[in-house]
């Protein structure tokens, strides 16, 4: 990053305080996915029925729930495996859409059709739905939550990078890289795809939200992690059954938590796009 | 006309994509369907049996076009949780999901469409805050979790809803049906009773809904409305002396609201998945807990009777988006 752009970003996160905000919660994120099984005061697996569903005290902050576990240490240790899901399915679909769009843009004709109709086929379902149905198909397994939630997002990734790609492809750097003895693929990945990368990272801050919420939603329903791991929205669906007997803090601190994320990687995904595509600030 | 029917045919293709997709996750992919249906005692003699009898042997194009044979019969198989025909059961629960969703998309709109129009209009006033803010809480809402914190403050703390227990309380019985919307059924034989208790249950999770598509409604409307009203005919209108109501109703509205009523084919695929998670929470028997009882018990059929019924029902709802998008907006018959 160029000392321009650091300038700008520090004059955006000036401008617009939200942002820092947001990234100061990105790093505390960060740190508890990282550390958070070192952090976690108790086992998040140790059950003691002795302690079953006590309310938040200084010894339990979250409270315990229906076997007695600790709520704020599963909390604590579920970040890593939320975040991860998240991020390894907004790292593959960045991947895989983003040279698909490529291709598309650069190359049109066939390419552009197969992956256009891909795209296409994938847009007439409705996502969460069309996730549903993957991970039913494919088997319930953390892996499958990550695919499908990149699948869901193909399409988004796929029309941008095309966008993008279709406004360059005439560019005179395309033209003298051509000149200069490149093949075709070497002109789309050194030249094109540098090129486009910065709208690309955008949209991986602007999805990584979204990719959270999918991956939580999907466990809730009980498709993907299984039920001793400590992940948000399991706890939330174990949880909710004792809502309606006033035993609130079981659901709401994991679902809070999954909402403070979502609504965090929200905000940093539009300081993001601020500072890389200031036209498009809404 | 013509246009119309071009349009028609044009969602031939989502069609026949639904359908191979739904084929190919059925039963292409691993996970063998004839030892899922035999259950897990069955000797390989049993599965055997049952892969020749489900026609599973057979080369898969043979296995597609029977498939699709059954599919126009409306032959979805059978339910192992519930002994029922698929199709049967859907179309039993589909009317409790339309209902749901229908009313928590009116909502919805009937908050955004006013709140994007008054931040558009005075930019930098309360309202438009606010809708900045519902805009971007909006979005990072999990709707399972929002369900939940409303049945907790209005069923616990308040006590003003009832128990989130499906369509009606225990003591009303359902109206017979002629629509298959309790409210309206209710109300055709004036049992305001059961349309009472009807109307008590869907409060929470159509506002959970309502407050989930909130957000990208709202989000529209105002970017629509700006750019409209920084158009030369708004301006020309303003010059002309016309009252402010009239430019910003009669002249911006009508030309905002097209982008809006494109969004709401993306706001549908939100809320037709939002739905399965807000029929778990309140227990509303509609084809999404169907669907996830069904995978809940491994049960094949439902999951994928459902899978296609939405899928179906989401590419007949973009077809009706750009059916009354053509009729709103001349330019969009041209194209």
């Amino acid at each position: 990053m160029s000392a321009a752009a650091l300038r700008h970003a520090r004059h955006v996160v000036s401008e617009n305080p939200v942002t820092g905000f947001a990234l100061g919660l990105f790093v505390l994120f960060v740190l508890a996915a990282l550390l958070g099984p070192s952090l976690a005061p108790h086992d998040p697996l140790a059950s003691n029925t002795m302690l079953a569903l006590q309310p938040p005290s200084a010894q339990h902050w979250f409270g315990t729930d229906q076997i007695g576990r600790d709520i704020f240490s599963r909390v604590l240790v579920a970040t890593r495996l939320d975040l991860g899901i998240a991020a390894a399915s907004v790292a593959l679909v960045f991947a895989a859409g983003g040279f698909a769009g490529l291709a598309a843009g650069f190359f049109g004709g066939w390419v552009d059709q197969i992956v256009g109709r891909t795209a296409d086929t994938i847009m007439a379902f409705p996502l969460f739905v069309l996730a549903m149905a993957i991970v039913a198909a494919l088997g319930n397994t953390v892996p499958n939550i990550v695919l499908a939630t990149a699948i869901i997002n193909f399409p988004l990734y796929v029309r941008v990078a095309r966008a993008e790609t279709t406004q360059r492809r005439e560019a005179g750097f395309v033209d003298a890289a051509r000149i200069a003895g490149h093949r075709d693929m070497g002109v789309l990945l050194l030249q094109v795809a540098p090129n486009i990368l910065p709208i690309m990272v955008v949209q991986m801050s602007l999805t990584m939200g979204y990719a959270i919420l999918n991956a939580a939603g999907l466990s809730f329903i009980g498709l993907g992690v299984r039920a001793p791991t400590p992940e948000w929205g399991i706890m939330v669906a174990e949880g909710a059954s004792f809502i309606v007997s006033g035993e609130w803090w079981v659901a709401l601190f994991p679902g809070a938590t999954l909402m403070v994320a979502v609504f965090c990687f929200n905000l940093l995904g539009d300081g993001v796009r601020d500072i890389v595509d200031p036209r498009r600030r809404t | 006309m013509r246009g119309v029917l071009w349009r028609l045919a044009g969602s031939l293709p989502a069609l026949a994509a639904v359908v191979v997709v739904t084929f190919i996750l059925t039963r292409v992919l691993p996970g063998d369907t004839a030892t899922y249906f035999a259950g897990p005692t069955a000797s390989a003699e049993s599965i055997a049996q049952i892969r020749t009898a489900l026609g599973l042997d057979r080369p898969l194009p043979e296995q597609f076009w029977s498939y699709v044979v059954a599919l126009f019969h409306g032959d979805l198989g059978m339910s192992l949780t519930t002994g029922q025909p698929v199709l049967v059961d859907i179309l039993a629960r589909l009317p409790a999901s339309a209902e749901l969703t229908l009313c928590g998309l009116v909502l919805a709109m009937a908050v955004a469409i006013p709140l994007g129009i008054i931040a558009a209009v005075r930019q930098g006033s309360l309202a438009d805050h606010a809708c900045r803010v519902i805009v971007t809480a909006g979005v990072s809402l999990p709707v399972f979790f929002t369900g939940l914190l409303l049945v907790y403050v209005f069923y616990f703390l308040l006590g003003w809803s009832p128990a989130p227990l499906g369509r009606l309380d225990a003591f009303a019985s359902a109206p017979p049906t002629v629509t298959g919307f309790y409210l309206i059924d209710a109300a055709l034989i004036g049992d305001w009773e059961t349309w009472r208790s009807a109307f008590a249950q869907l409060v929470l999770p159509a506002v959970t809904l309502g407050l989930f598509a909130l957000a990208p409604i709202a989000r529209i409307t105002r970017a629509s409305m700006l750019a409209v009203l920084g158009a030369e005919f708004i301006r020309t209108a303003r010059a002309a002396g016309l009252a402010s109501r009239t430019i910003i109703l009669t002249y911006a509205l009508r030309n905002a609201l097209l982008p809006v009523v494109t969004t709401l084919g993306m706001v549908f695929s939100f809320l037709l998945g939002a739905n399965v998670l807000v029929e778990k929470v309140f227990a509303w028997p509609g084809i999404g807990s169907y669907a996830v009882e069904a995978l809940i018990a491994s049960d094949g059929a439902p999951v994928q009777g459902f899978v296609l019924t939405m899928a179906i029902l989401y590419v007949a709802l973009n077809l009706t988006i750009d059916l009354i998008n053509r009729a709103l907006d001349p330019r969009a018959r041209q194209a």
